[in-house]
């Protein structure tokens, strides 16, 4: 162990886990091998909705190196006669065992065989948003109805992945297609094909939510604005598909599971409980896991089915999901259809705002499919504060891949529509946009703060942000270049947009998510243990996958023990390992997980002091600690370092009285509240007038997540998140024909852009702490996705304001931008028989449900 | 994402894979940079029973000035191409061309004999040596004939070659101090074109002698832009906008999610218009 005169906390640390990530040699799930292990390949339903008539597995098992085929009959007893678990307990996670009377199965039929929970529907949701919350019976594989294209229906397993493969090919299955609904507002109109017949609804569950007096509010106003907009359907695509690889293990009569998964805590829960394996027996190991972006915040059906076979074959089962799979099978994200109305005063102050939602669930729930569009909810006032507030989101089912979180998951959806409506706003009064930005804006704060969503953000100082940002991107300048465009008639107009964001992070205060319904238990797990050699293990229940904890957890708790970064290793994504956690994803990890290790560590330090002072025989409060060495005050001479004290704490052989042997400390953070990191973007495109084709020129940031740790990794987060807000913009959107076929099925269709497609980013920070933890970090891993949709749109809308066009749905493509300056220029429209990419978006002259009217 | 069994052969020579075809009948298919064929085996729509690889043919992979024309051997890769000095001194457009397919990865497998003999008609180099009026020479079991690419061209995904012939040359004039140009309108940079539009232009006397426009992804094979052609022979180079009006006419494109027809249509008029300008500067 170094002594560590220095601190590493906000310097730029390199990454501890790059080496083997870049020269490819991390441990993804695809790379563990064991002996005696079989490969499953799923079949999967071409159709969208269909009941199954039969299913013919018998020449598939004929087939060389076939061992077995299994349909969604044959293992429904693996569900039925283990009686279930509950560990919610322990997990929090109240997996399906709510008293439901509500949701039954699409078929009318009940899996009583438990004699349990008889009318509780089998599924994988774990957020009840709502009383009446309708849920979908869902198995693992489907048997008498499939209710999505890539639902899975059969599983071959074989001497390897090939051979099951093209053995798939021998199964025979015959479907009765069955009306399909794939159009959220379609889904809500009388007589619609229902995605789940047995409900009588495509409704999954209405949830409102009010404060102040709306009524008033929009009765006061001067002006009025509403937009109607559309959230795309997202794939999340990361880089490494899922993957499972579960290990029977003959001596405890339990499983290892192997699974390419953000929450390997939460997955060992649902596992368990679905299919009945007590909790002790089970271990479940995240690997290395090569991204996620919420879309491996779920447990699915295939790591339920590679449990079910490992058990049932006594050998170690294997899958891993190819490419065209993961753009079936695992989540979707957004997907929403947003209507925002704003009522303001003549100087443009907020009186009021109402939200209506309907968020796509797709065809059944995941563990937080319903809750995602709730996570908005308290997001759509943003930095403003005004008096009334009124939300209500609808659910809605269809048949398409169930949704759940995609990096952001709510947040960018509500930052979007409320940065989207203070342009209209903003044109509506005739203030600058960023002029009616800062009369909305919050004063400064550095107290918990009332918001009209009635909860408290944690502090903020918005001003300085867009300050500083209109400042680096050289507005007055921009704005010139623009009138000079506009003027000469340039075929590239220039656009100019705004995002002033803040976003929710760090889940969660344990009794908010319990009063959500989200089953609650926010806290983490942090142990911090100094070795006999006076290095140090950090234990984490958070689980990385690509954001680099090991190196900073290792800043943090070098910092506070006084040892360097390289003297700490932390560990992570395996149950036995780290008992308790409760994982990875919305922006929490570091705001709880690392703020645990930083409480934990600093535990280590009072006992160590308390031995340092038995050692130098000093009062404890005669003793200091600096740069890993404790030393009595006054003089400095009689000191012991921290591998003194790690090592006599070790040896025990001369400890004080009544104390217990080892420097070991474990320390469960349940933050009082969440966290809100907040930021202003500017986004400057080029718009080509003649093609429709917009070009980013410049994106301007400045964000304040609070004090930083690595400023390498914050950087990172950024550029990613930026990103994949561009994306989400201009270029990505999951389409769907009538027959809910996903028509953009590989990275061919569905267009993520790519280095050449970005700008090079001018990024700023300001560092505004937060009031809910010790460190006063925030998070910042979804930062960049929220703040930068609405600047990218309300950028190219700028462009084309001198058109009379207000919108432009996501993403704008060239040829949505062609045809809004066709629409807007009063030629004939296109012919939009074949837009299957979304609406062209409209202008003013045509249509009355866009843009601002006045009242 | 799996594809079905296939048998692999090396092929040691054109004759030799020429036998190797003649051999295994239309259930062969030759395997150059693998980029367009091996993505449709893995999601099954195609499934060749026998691959047989030209890879080994390094004296396929060439350019040679044979004065008056280039030839250009069936196996030279996009991203030799994209470098070659004596493409860049006779013949910038195939070299630019080449510099635009997909992303690095695809330049440094995908052929320009692959790229022709795919015949898709999203493909960027067809257009270009449509305009440049190539002929390509191709060897099968019953001798060796050139074709024009004008003639070779005839579906979707369908050229003239029989299953037993294999391309080996593709010979482009050279330009001769001939404006060119080739306009790609596409998405991200490593995607294939929605439209796109190759001009060679020829000067006399201030005013455009001929002018020759191919166009990618505008109908079922690459195709010439003939009523534009023929409005912008001899005319003035400040009429190229309204010449180049009629770029679209006779061409017949598809409606998808990244254009309707009419969409590209416009594109058509507007990249024909934008590369006969900058042909014209060059
Ligand atoms: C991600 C990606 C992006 C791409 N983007 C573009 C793009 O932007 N523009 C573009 O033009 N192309 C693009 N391509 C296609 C790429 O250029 C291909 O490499 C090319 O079209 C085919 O060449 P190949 O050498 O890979 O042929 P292969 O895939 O090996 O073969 C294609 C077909 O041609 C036949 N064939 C090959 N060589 C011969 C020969 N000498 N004689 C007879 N038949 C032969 C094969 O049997 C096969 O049927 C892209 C490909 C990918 C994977």
């Amino acid at each position: 162990m170094t002594q560590a005169p220095e601190k590493f906390v906000g310097g730029g640390v390199p990454r501890k886990e790059d080496p083997a990530l870049v020269t490819g040699r991390a441990n993804w799930t695809d790379n563990i091998k064991l002996p005696g292990m079989l490969h499953a390949v799923f079949m999967r339903s071409p159709y969208a909705h269909a009941k199954i008539t039969s299913i013919d597995v018998s020449a598939a098992k004929e087939q060389p190196g076939v061992v077995a085929v299994f349909t969604g009959e044959d293992l429904l007893d693996e569900y039925e006669k283990h009686p279930r678990e509950n560990p919610a307990a322990v997990t929090g996670y109240d997996v399906s065992l709510h008293d439901r009377t509500q949701g039954h199965s699409v078929t009318g039929e009940t899996d009583g065989a438990d004699g349990q929970d008889s009318d509780e529907p089998r599924s994988f949701v774990s957020w009840i948003v709502h009383d009446e919350l309708k849920i979908p019976h869902h198995d693992p594989l489907a048997h008498d109805e499939v209710n999505f294209a890539g639902e899975p229906v059969a599983v071959v397993v074989a001497s390897d992945r090939y051979k099951a493969q093209d053995a798939i090919e021998f199964i025979e299955v015959d479907y009765e297609p069955m009306d399909v609904v794939t159009d959220l507002e379609e889904a809500m109109t009388e007589g619609s094909p229902l995605a789940h017949e047995g409900f009588g609804t495509n409704e999954a569950y209405t949830w409102d939510l009010a404060t102040g007096d709306i009524d008033e509010a929009f009765s006061k106003a001067d002006v009025t604005v509403k937009g109607h907009y559309l959230q795309p359907r997202l794939i999340p695509n990361a880089i490494e598909t899922r993957g499972v690889v579960a290990n029977p293990d003959p001596v405890n009569g339990g499983f290892t599971v192997y699974t390419s998964t953000q929450v390997p805590h939460i997955t060992k829960a649902v596992l368990s409980s679905y299919l009945g394996v007590p909790e002790q027996k089970l271990r479940l190991v995240a690997p290395d896991v090569g991204g996620g972006f919420g879309s491996k915040l779920n447990v699915y059906a295939e790591e339920v089915i590679a449990l079910v076979l490992a058990r049932r074959m006594g050998v170690p089962i294997k899958w891993i999901e190819d490419r065209s799979e993961n753009y079936l099978a695992t989540i979707h994200g957004r997907g929403q259809v947003q209507d925002i109305e704003v009522a303001a005063d003549s100087e443009g102050k907020i009186l009021g705002m109402k939200v209506n939602l309907l968020a796509d669930m797709g065809a059944y729930l995941h563990l937080n499919t319903a809750g995602i569009p709730l996570l908005g909810a308290f997001m759509y006032p943003g930095v403003y504060t005004f008096p009334a507030y009124s939300f209500e989101c609808i659910g809605v089912y269809t048949n398409k891949t169930p949704t759940d979180a995609y990096r952001g998951a709510g947040r960018p959806e509500a930052a979007y529509a409320v940065e989207r409506i203070m342009d209209a706003l903003a044109a509506e009064t005739g203030l600058d946009p960023a002029e009616v930005r800062r009369r909305n804006f919050y004063e400064p704060f550095d107290e918990p703060t009332d918001t009209p969503a009635g909860i408290q953000y944690d502090s903020g100082n918005y001003q300085l942000t867009l300050d500083r940002v209109l400042e680096l991107a050289d507005y007055e300048g921009l704005r010139e270049e623009q009138r000079r465009r506009r003027e000469s008639g340039d075929p590239v107009q220039l656009g100019i947009g705004f995002s002033t964001y803040t976003e929710i992070c760090g889940l969660a205060p344990s009794q908010v998510l319990s009063a959500l319904g989200a089953g609650g238990a926010g806290w983490e797990m942090a142990k911090v243990q100094m070795l006999a050699s006076g290095n140090v293990e950090v234990i984490t229940g958070t689980t990385p996958h690509g954001q680099g904890h090991v190196t900073s957890w290792s800043q943090i708790a070098a910092d506070v023990l006084g040892v360097t970064p390289d003297d700490v290793e932390v560990l992570h994504g395996d149950t036995a390992i780290a008992p308790y956690g409760r994982d990875t994803y919305g922006s929490r990890s570091l705001p709880v997980g690392g703020v645990a290790v930083h409480l934990a560590a600093q535990k280590v330090v009072e006992k160590a002091k308390k031995i340092a002072a038995h050692m130098l025989e000093a009062a404890e409060d005669d003793i200091e600690f600096e740069g890993g060495t404790f030393s009595v005050t006054g003089s400095p001479d009689q000191n012991v370092t921290m591998t003194d004290v790690a090592g006599a704490a070790y040896m025990a052989n001369n400890l004080p009285e009544g104390m217990q042997p080892v420097l070991s400390e474990e320390y469960f953070f349940d933050p009082p509240n969440f966290t809100f990191p907040f930021g202003a973007h500017i986004c400057v495109t080029e718009v080509d007038t003649e093609t429709g084709f917009v070009k980013i020129r410049d994106y301007f940031g400045v964000d304040d997540c609070g004090p930083i740790i690595n400023p390498t990794i914050v950087d990172g987060q950024l550029h990613g998140g930026i990103a994949q807000g561009v994306a989400q913009a201009l270029y990505e959107e999951a389409v769907y024909d009538e027959e809910g076929n996903l028509t953009t099925g590989s990275m061919v269709d569905y267009l993520i852009p790519g280095a050449p497609e970005l700008p090079n980013y001018t990024l700023e920070r300001t560092v505004t702490p937060s009031t809910s933890n010790e460190m006063g970090v925030k998070g910042v891993g979804e930062a960049g996705t929220i703040g930068a949709p609405p600047a990218v749109i309300n950028s190219v809308v700028d462009a084309l304001s001198p058109y009379g066009i207000t919108h432009v749905d996501m993403p704008a493509s060239p040829w949505k931008v062609w045809q809004a300056i066709q629409d807007a220029q009063g030629q004939e429209a296109g012919t939009r028989d074949a837009d299957r990419s979304g609406r062209p978006a409209q202008a003013v002259d045509s249509t009355d449900t866009e843009g601002g009217s006045t009242s | 994402m799996i594809p079905l069994a296939f048998d692999y052969e090396v092929a040691e020579s054109v004759d030799h894979a020429i036998e190797l075809l003649g051999q295994h009948g239309d259930e062969a298919k030759l395997l150059a940079g693998g980029h367009s064929l091996l993505p449709i085996m893995k999601l099954r729509l195609a499934a060749p029973t026998v691959l047989v690889d030209l890879g080994r043919l390094g004296d396929l992979n060439y350019v040679r000035d044979e004065g008056d024309h280039l030839a250009i051997g069936a196996m030279t890769r996009h991203c030799d191409m994209e470098r070659d000095s004596t493409l860049g001194e006779h013949c910038g457009l195939i070299a630019y061309t080449a510099s635009l397919v997909g992303d690095p990865q695809v330049r440094h497998r995908g052929t320009i004999g692959g790229s022709i003999s795919h015949g898709d008609a999203a493909s960027d180099l067809p257009s270009a040596l449509l305009a440049l009026d190539a002929n390509f020479v191709v060897k099968g079991s019953g001798g060796e004939r050139t074709v024009a690419a004008g003639d070779f061209f005839e579906d979707y995904l369908q050229t003239t070659l029989t299953p037993d012939e294999v391309l080996t040359e593709i010979q482009v004039p050279k330009l001769n101090g001939a404006g060119w140009s080739y306009k790609k309108f596409n998405r991200r940079a490593q995607d294939w074109a929605v439209v796109g539009v190759a001009a060679v232009v020829e000067r006399s006397n201030g005013s455009i002698g001929s002018a020759r426009i191919g166009l990618t992804n505008m109908g079922s094979t690459p195709l010439r832009a003939t009523a534009a052609e023929n409005a912008l022979s001899g005319a003035d180079p400040s009429s190229v906008a309204e010449a180049t009006s009629s770029a679209d006419e006779g061409t017949s494109p598809s409606s998808d999610i990244a254009a309707s027809d009419e969409y590209r249509r416009h594109l058509a008029r507007v990249l024909s218009r934008r590369a006969v300008e900058e042909a014209l500067t060059r």
